[in-house]
């Protein structure tokens, strides 16, 4: 079936089969291979992207579901060069090590801070509690999303 | 990654076409709305369905709202509403205690309540908390609709009363005064299936409990609806010798079975405490007296 | 604390040339979503390879039959042992000279053993034609407690290697002295005995193993995209079984999305991958998945250990340790020729025993081959869990504070480099130091108190300590090989003519960070900013031989490598300077990025003059030969003995048994630290890891031997909600043999963690239950289980 997805504001379609699972679909098209996957049951969130500006678990989404909604991926963070807040903090705050679960993370923490500008800890834990991160403990990441809140409570301020 | 089995996919744009195409296509079809429990079992190849019916434009059956001295709840209504919803935290707090424990906030922008309640594994949450709150479905099918209590829902382990070419489309919580409810839930880490959870619902009448409804989940083939003990609490003040006795029968009347979670006498232990634990809490709650 | 947009810390920082807090140079990509990871990499005419993997534990093979598999429209070939073994590929020799099926043939050993491969034109009909693979099977009993393996009427696993008769791996292998330590224990106070499981576990990074095999018949080369923690040591692996010669093969390494020990081992989905491109002339991919990954790649720990342990006059002064190891059905552990226990007789500790004596045995058992990996140290993490835990069974049966028992038995500082009574000489360590500051960070006394408030209101509370003192960097060659190649590493630096310079090293990134740490020491010694200094690494064609990236060598060998490599260009450099300055090298003084003249110092040459000069026709130094560069292969004169002290705590439920890491404090001292935030994140990235190895992680069986941890629905890893806020502090006692006084701590934390979160289990629960020993993961219902006095080891 011929399936087109809204991908970073752009229109993306191919032919495939109904069955094609959205990490797929994504990761299929040319330069959108930050999306990751790391297991078979839903549990790791290394697949995690924005639909209609929630984190939603791509490799659980059938590609032909997206039709009609916006998905998100790590690479729209970045804009004309200049990164996002929470990809400053993630690499002020040391928040990666293998990056294997970066962009699942990343999208994860853009998200809070869209919905909650100031979040506390726990609500950081939380919120990233649906993707699993080997290397660096977790500590790292909550401060990377802490000093994204501050940077953009900052930058507003200077508005 | 595993990947599921070839299959044909339509989007529903209707609640009738959905039943239309149900009707049409048979036991080889099913609905999918958030996909949290079918995907992951189409991938394991441990469901294989020939057709799925994607109902997830039927925006009509996302709400939550006070109508008819009932709080009616959209089946297609996905786990992050139901945990927000302000309307529902007041007069049902259980079902915000059981959305904090449900699966993580990924998976939970896209589970609905009429997907978990349709999977009907014994250890899901919102099983026990909508049998609890002695809430009621209600299916629609070609013929029309009927209402089923949650007890009659949860016909065995991932069998429900739905029919074939039939769909839940709504659970209605029935609003009385003076109520307070709880959920409690052991797991051995965020995200993971209960190895035990209890659902409380107590109706005061003054200082007496009018009325109970108490649901156990993942300690049994099915939600563990404790009538017996809701007939303990019936009358009585509170107390806690009363909870524990109540915890006791959870105990007793509940049917675990061994797994990676836990060995039987743990799970029907945790059965007792939880029920103590979340009748304490929903008491407090009915009272407004909870710290 | 507000932060100022326009100036921010990156902007306005000091960005230290050479050690120091520096961000990383590799974030770049990753932040973007920009890392080549393996699935990334799509090449022309690719082909997509899927294994059909046994459901039986144990089962002779009757019949296979591919022929509806075949019909697959989309399926271009179906390939089992039969095939293999025409090619010579159907068995392949592991690490630790036993051989492992690639394809099972004649039995199936393990759930999840490789059967068949498939390759087609995708992923999604790959997995579909394994479902069109008829195989029969024959079961047969399994052997899946390792206890029973060596039972007389225990089916033979092994009937494939001539002259096995039963199931032994690895014969008995013994260290210490078994009479003077007997003598130790008849003359002890106190004798405790335990017996203390290290259960499977799993290092599952968050990237499954995968390979893209690409053979090009009409040059004979095969170019390998593979992410693998020792890509020089798999080329000449794959060079000997395929029968190619090793510069005709190139390993390219993707960015690794974890490693932890997981992509050491050549995979029989790597072989059946390549066996594949030679015969079709394609590129094909294998890439495992999350099952495939849990059921069958090389697991962790599973031993089984009897301890005992003596004290007299109050200090502890006996060790014997009794261990029967559980290898799966192949033996494919990975350590150093000579020890086959690994480095398991470090369980000796940081005590001054008196005596000591360790041995090990191992067993084949029908379950997946492993056993060295998750940051273990070569079986580090086994030995500091062995005797951390016996050392506070000790204090309890003493009446001693755990903290004080150990304290009173270190080794002292005047006492290093210290011969251990298992022949270690462990290089410097203040021990006492270290623990001191680990209590004054984590408020022990306090804690103390705490707990006692708590007790009396009927809370459990726990507080468990550890010290380790763990051995890496293998390895000397005079000591250490691995299938005999010597565990050396090499360096490779090239300073250009513009002055920047490009370092090759053998060391193989999975996170750690290198192509910032390797810049810092290129900086750290010849003052070129880290910024200007290429590393390269992962590619056979453009890095020097070495053994790669575990058991925490990256530092103590590739880190050294460097060190001595740059030394070696600042030498030259110094001679080239002299000439330019028309003056003799021994006039010469250094200070970072510049020769000047001792006594005139305005007078010198910067290193990029100097790497000017070197490339240019003016003269040089009559017996130099032109450009700025050396080659260095680094062979370690020791291990070097990182350390630390953990002090966990935890409360519990009482009525649940449901266990919080409520803090964990961590003081390490890893020698000199490159680039501490770097040592930190690897830190809290291994207690993290020991968070979940003792409260969740655990492999385990049936008794068919069917595997129940084969997913993460089931194979539990910790969140951001079960990892505490970890506390880190350190101390530095520089290595005396490493050039930059370095050790390493990549397997620190994992070695350290989860006996001070069982330490703390048992310390919360010995007063009021009675418990003075649990067996990990410490999940709620066993340790409620422990709590009513029925605690059972795991299955």
């Amino acid at each position: 079936m011929d399936v087109s997805i809204a991908i970073n504001g752009e229109q993306v379609s191919r032919e495939v089969e109904p069955r094609q699972l959205l990490v797929h679909f994504i990761r299929e098209t040319p330069g959108l291979t930050g999306t990751h996957w790391g297991c078979d049951t839903s549990n790791c969130g290394a697949c995690v992207v924005l639909m209609d500006g929630a984190p939603v678990k791509s490799c659980t989404i059938l590609a032909a579901m997206c039709e009609g909604h916006e998905i998100r991926t790590v690479e729209s963070l970045e804009v004309d060069g200049r990164l996002d807040p929470v990809q400053m903090g993630f690499h002020e705050r040391h928040a990666l090590q293998c990056g294997f679960c970066t962009p699942g993370m990343l999208m994860t923490a853009r998200a809070l801070l869209d919905e909650n500008p100031d979040p506390t800890e726990h609500e950081i834990r939380t919120a990233i509690s649906g993707a699993i991160c080997r290397c660096t403990g977790y500590k790292n990441i909550v401060s990377a999303v802490r000093w994204a809140a501050e940077y953009e409570a900052a930058a507003k301020q200077g508005v | 990654m595993q990947t599921p089995a070839a299959f044909e996919y339509e989007r529903a744009t209707s609640v009738e076409g959905a039943l239309a195409s149900l009707q049409r296509l048979g036991p080889e079809a099913r609905v999918i709305a958030g996909g949290h429990s079918l995907l992951p079992m189409m991938k394991l190849r441990l469901a294989n369905p020939a057709h799925l019916i994607d109902i997830n434009d039927l925006k009509e059956l996302s709400y939550i709202r006070e109508e008819g001295g009932e709080l009616r709840i959209g089946a297609l209504t996905r786990h992050v509403d139901l945990l927000k919803s302000e309307l529902l935290f007041r007069h049902a707090p259980l079902f915000r205690d059981a959305e904090q424990v449900i699966a993580d906030p990924v998976v939970r922008n896209r589970g609905t309540i009429g997907g978990s309640l349709c999977q009907a594994d014994a250890a899901e949450d919102l099983s026990a908390v909508c049998s609890a709150i002695k809430a009621k479905a209600v299916i629609r099918g070609a013929g029309g609709e009927r209402v089923v209590a949650m007890h009659d829902f949860h016909v065995g382990p991932y069998m429900t009363a739905v029919g074939g070419g039939e769909l839940l489309t709504e659970v209605r919580v029935p609003l009385r005064p003076y109520g307070g409810s709880a959920h409690e839930k052991v797991e051995r880490r965020a995200g993971d299936w209960a190895i035990a959870a209890a659902s409380v619902a107590v109706w005061m009448e003054g200082s007496r409990i009018a009325e109970a409804g108490i649901a156990l989940s993942a300690v049994g083939l099915t939600t563990i609806h404790l009538s017996r003990a809701e007939e303990l609490l019936r009358g009585k003040a509170p107390s806690d010798e009363l909870f524990t006795e109540a915890g006791a029968i959870a105990s007793a009347d509940c049917s675990p079975s061994a797994d990676g979670r836990g060995p039987v006498d743990y799970k029907r232990h945790l059965a007792g405490v939880l029920t103590k634990r979340a009748l304490l809490r929903a008491t407090a709650r009915a009272l407004h007296q909870e710290v | 604390m507000a932060i100022d947009v326009e100036n921010l810390p990156s902007k306005t920082e000091e960005r230290p040339i050479g050690f120091g807090r520096l961000k990383r140079k590799e974030d770049a990509r990753f932040i973007r979503g920009k890392g080549t990871y393996l699935d990334d990499i799509r090449l022309p005419g690719m082909v997509y390879g899927a294994l059909l993997r046994s459901p039986y534990a144990h089962a002779r093979i009757v019949s296979i039959d591919t022929s509806k598999a075949l019909a697959h429209p989309n399926v271009a070939a179906v390939v089992t042992a039969k095939d293999l073994e025409t090619l010579g590929l159907a068995w392949m020799p592991t690490i630790s000279y036993d051989t492992q099926a690639v394809l099972a043939g004649d039995k199936v050993r393990f759930q999840g053993q490789e059967v068949a491969f498939v390759i087609a034109t995708d992923e999604y009909s790959a997995n579909d034609a394994l479902q069109l693979i008829d195989v029969e099977y024959e079961p047969l009993p399994a052997i899946v407690n390792a206890r029973k393996a060596l039972d007389p009427d225990a089916p033979l696993i092994r009937d494939d290697k001539t002259g096995q008769r039963d199931n032994l791996a690895s014969p008995t292998w013994e260290a210490g002295d078994q009479a003077a330590t007997d003598r130790v224990f008849a003359e002890a106070d106190t004798i405790v005995s335990r017996d203390i499981i290290y259960p499977r576990c799993h290092p599952a990074p968050l990237e499954t193993c995968g390979i893209i095999a690409d053979f090009n018949p009409e040059t004979g080369q095969l170019d390998i995209y593979n992410g693998n923690q020792a890509p020089h040591a798999h080329r000449t692996v794959y060079a000997h079984v395929a029968g190619l010669a090793e510069h005709m093969i190139r390993i390219r390494c993707s960015d690794i999305g974890g490693g932890f020990g997981n992509k050491v081992p050549v995979y029989p989905g790597y072989v059946c991958a390549i066996a594949g491109s030679i015969v079709a002339g394609v590129p094909v991919k294998w890439v495992e998945n999350r099952t495939e990954n849990l059921v069958s790649t090389g697991f962790a720990r599973d031993y089984i250990m009897r301890g005992e342990i003596c004290s007299k006059g109050g200090k502890i002064t006996g060790l014997r340790v009794d261990v029967l190891a559980d290898h799966g059905a192949f033996d494919s552990t990975a350590q150093p020729t000579k020890f086959p226990a690994g480095f398991f007789h470090i369980v000796c500790g940081s005590y001054d025993l008196e005596a000591s004596h360790v041995q090990v045995k191992a067993v084949y058992t029908n379950k997946a081959p492993g056993g060295v990996a998750y940051r273990c140290s070569f079986r580090i993490t086994e030995a500091v869990y062995l005797v951390e835990r016996m050392v506070d069974a000790l204090a309890l049966e003493m009446g001693v504070d755990p903290i004080e028992l150990r304290m009173r038995s270190f080794i002292g500082p005047e006492q290093f480099p210290y011969e251990t009574t298992t022949g270690w000489t462990y290089d410097s360590g203040n021990y006492a130091e270290t623990m001191r500051v680990a209590m004054d960070i984590a408020g022990y006394e306090d804690l103390r108190r705490e707990q006692a408030e708590k007790r009396a209101r009927g809370e459990l509370m726990g507080i468990g300590v550890t010290f380790f003192t763990e051995g890496v960097g293998a390895g000397p060659r005079k000591h250490m090989d691995i299938l005999g190649l010597a565990m050396n590493d090499g360096a490779d630096l090239r300073v250009h003519p513009s002055g920047k310079a490009v370092v090759s090293i053998s060391a193989q990134t999975q996170g750690q960070g290198h192509e910032t740490t390797f810049a810092q020491i290129v900086a750290e010694e010849l003052g070129i900013p880290p910024e200007d200094v290429e590393v390269r690494h992962g590619d056979t064609d453009k890095s020097p031989y070495g053994l790669g990236t575990y058991g925490s060598r990256s530092t103590p060998v590739s880190g050294a490598a460097v060190a001595v490599v740059s030394r070696k260009v600042r030498d030259k450099a110094r001679l080239i300077a002299a000439t330019m300055l028309e003056t003799r090298p021994e006039d010469l003084a250094w200070e970072k990025g510049r020769w000047y003249v001792k006594g005139d110092p305005e007078k010198g040459a910067l290193i990029e003059e100097i790497a000017a000069r070197a490339y240019s026709g003016e003269a040089m130094p009559a017996e130099l030969e032109g450009g700025l560069d050396a080659q260095v292969i680094y062979d370690p004169p020791n291990l070097t003995y990182p350390y630390g002290a953990y002090i966990a705590v935890v409360d519990i439920d009482r009525d649940t048994g449901h266990v919080t890491v409520r803090r964990f404090i961590a003081v390490d001292d890893c020698g000199v630290r490159i680039n501490p935030m770097i040592v930190d994140g690897q830190i809290h990235g291994g207690l993290a890891e020991g968070v979940g190895i003792a409260l969740m992680e655990l492999i385990s069986f049936d008794a068919e031997g069917n595997c129940l941890n084969s997913s993460f629905m089931d194979y539990l890893i910790p969140t951001a909600l079960e990892c505490p806020d970890f506390e880190l502090g350190e101390t530095v006692t520089p290595c005396p043999h490493h050039p930059l006084g370095a050790k390493g701590v990549g397997e620190s934390p994992n070695v350290g963690s989860p006996p001070a979160i069982v330490n703390a289990v048992i310390d919360a629960l010995y007063e009021t239950h009675g418990v003075d020993h649990i067996d990990m993961p410490c999940t709620p219902a066993r340790v409620w289980a422990a709590m009513q006095g029925r605690a059972e080891p795991p299955q």
